[in-house]
């Protein structure tokens, strides 16, 4: 695998594995973050997926060396990244988010149908019938960076920001889509809103999604919203 | 236990932070002033992630409601309990029903404040930090409020043996402080424009040669829009040669990234784990305490360092602080004898 090595602080660094955002780095991503938790180093603290890079957060004490700790970890890493090779036989993982789009929940989805000359029916049925990867996770706890979305219901960004987006909600901004997993303020259009929770403190992962994805929003009526609200209980 | 009467402007619960979920979007969170937060819970007989109060410029007030053995480390708040003023970077034995306030902000910008046995707040996700944003950690996700009641932990041994120590010598007053304090050395300068060792980010090469000379040469303040997540600064507009975006990725404690504008911001303990903006630079660990004692209006030079050299300095400071504590450990036998 071709990739660089860099230093991000005096006890992190980040692996590069490509300069654009596409499905064959976001497997080398996958690749070199998997090959991390399946030898849980006890020097590394822990890593951190990019869209096209993998930062590894380590504790230089526990590198035992007479040199530098970083060169150290450089000269260990380098034969084993050589060696990884992205298998194509793993299927990513499939994760159902279902969706509860228009009214009130998606109070903006009559704009995008209106920007983009479509009505309402035609974007649900474009955007669930979408193939999405999550190419990472940040910005909030549990928030997926998606990739993906048919350019034919894009929308700009609202003029006037919410200044409270409740928790579930999809919304779109530009040619991106993607779901607030916490109450935060936001400027994306609103479409739909997830019953899922993704970000659960309490769980043994926190949240629902991790990078390398692939996510499918499967509409539901708001009967069925609700029922799987009363079901979660 | 602790009751809070005045909660000051921000008080939190913090340890060093939680690790591990950051893939998950999860910041770490934790203490800003590692080494006073260490120090304090050393001088108390705590291990050293063990969860202090944070407290920013205006301090809270408090009564204690039993005997406990505190240290205050970091910016002096101006302590005093019943009236007389409490030393810093010391252990203290306070007696029980004493009333512990703080006045105005002398130096630094946060105190830490340690009780043997630490504070008894669920742990989520491996850690006792408030994580501000989301609502958990901490006492109850929040920055305390008037009336809250924290429960102390039970002391290790070490603590038992300081506390022996200092109340052998209390008599009748309401608090004692020991005879011996930490050396100078861990004691973050108060320089008027102190220095920060600052490394070459990622995209360092991306800004033009003026701004990169500008960033080690010229003066940053920080700006009242700055807090536990970031600083920002004001000084010389740094600019890139070209427009260029970037993909995000990972962050850490100390970047220095520059949104368009130019105003660089350096990124804390509540960062997000990942970024968007070119980082000019980074600080150095050893160094980071310095920027976290920072308060708005303060100025700061950068100074260019080597990564080479800014990791020898770490390994070289966990040493000395290792060895601090031994010292402390030592020295309390010796007393106790």
């Amino acid at each position: 695998m071709k990739y660089t090595i860099e230093p991000l602080g005096d006890n992190s660094l980040i692996i590069e594995l490509g300069q654009d955002m596409s499905h064959e780095i976001q497997q080398k991503v996958k690749k070199v973050s998997s090959f991390f938790e399946e030898h849980a180093f006890d020097w590394v603290i822990e890593t951190v997926p990019g869209f096209t890079t993998v930062a590894v957060f380590y504790d230089p004490l526990r590198i035992e060396t007479t040199s530098l700790p970083y060169d150290e970890v450089c000269k260990f890493l380098e034969p084993l990244l050589e060696k990884l090779e992205v298998d194509d036989h793993t299927q990513p993982r499939v994760v159902e988010i279902p969706v509860c789009y228009g009214g009130e929940f998606g109070p903006d989805l009559e704009e995008v149908a209106k920007h983009n000359g479509l009505t309402e029916d035609e974007v649900i049925d474009i955007h669930s019938n979408g193939e999405y990867t999550v190419y990472m996770i940040g910005f909030a706890p549990g928030f997926p960076y998606i990739g993906g979305m048919s350019e034919k219901i894009a929308a700009p960004r609202r003029s006037n920001p919410r200044l409270k987006i409740p928790a579930g909600s999809v919304g779109i901004a530009g040619k991106q889509t993607g779901v607030y997993p916490i109450e935060t303020p936001g400027g994306w259009q609103l479409i739909g809103k997830t019953p899922e929770k993704l970000f659960t403190p309490e769980g043994e992962t926190p949240s629902l999604l991790q990078a390398g994805d692939q996510i499918k929003f499967v509409p539901i009526s708001e009967e069925e919203f609700q029922k799987y609200e009363e079901d979660a209980k | 236990m602790i009751k809070i009467t005045k909660p000051g402007l921000l008080t939190s619960v913090q340890d060093l932070g939680r690790y591990g979920f950051q893939k998950y979007g999860v910041i770490t969170s934790g203490v800003m002033d590692t080494t006073a937060h260490r120090i304090a819970n050393s001088l108390v007989g705590n291990d050293e992630n063990e969860a202090t109060l944070e407290l920013t410029l205006l301090g809270p007030d408090m009564e204690f409601h039993e005997d406990t053995l505190i240290a205050i480390c970091g910016g002096n708040l101006s302590p005093s309990i019943d009236g007389k003023p409490v030393k810093l970077w010391r252990s203290v034995l306070v007696s029980a029903g004493s009333k512990l306030k703080f006045g105005g902000c002398k130096t630094g910008c946060r105190a830490y404040l340690a009780v043997a046995g630490g504070f008894n707040v669920p742990e989520v996700m491996n850690s006792k930090s408030t994580y501000l944003r989301a609502g958990i950690g901490g006492h109850n996700g929040k920055a305390l409020q008037n009336d809250d009641e924290l429960s102390i932990g039970k002391p290790s041994e070490l603590s038992e043996k300081i506390t022996k120590v200092l109340a052998a010598k209390r008599g009748e007053n309401k608090f004692v402080e020991m005879q011996w304090t930490i050396s100078s050395d861990f004691i973050s300068s108060s320089a008027s424009k102190p220095q920060v060792r600052v490394m070459k980010g990622r995209q360092y090469d991306w800004f033009t040669t003026e701004s990169q000379m500008k960033l080690f040469t010229e003066h940053f303040e920080v700006t009242s829009q700055s807090d536990r997540m970031g600083y920002r600064l004001k000084g010389p507009q740094l600019e890139l040669q070209e427009k260029q975006e970037m993909l995000s990725e990972a962050v850490s404690f100390g970047t220095i990234q520059v949104p368009s504008e130019g105003n660089p911001i350096v990124l804390l303990a509540d960062r997000q784990t990942t970024g968007g903006y070119p980082k000019i630079g980074q600080i150095a660990t050893v160094d980071l305490s310095i920027m976290a004692q920072l308060k708005p209006g303060d100025k700061v030079q950068f100074v260019e360092v080597s990564h080479e050299v800014a990791q020898q300095l770490y390994l070289d400071r966990e040493k000395k602080l290792h060895q601090l504590k031994q010292g402390i450990a030592l020295k309390i036998r010796q007393e106790s004898k």
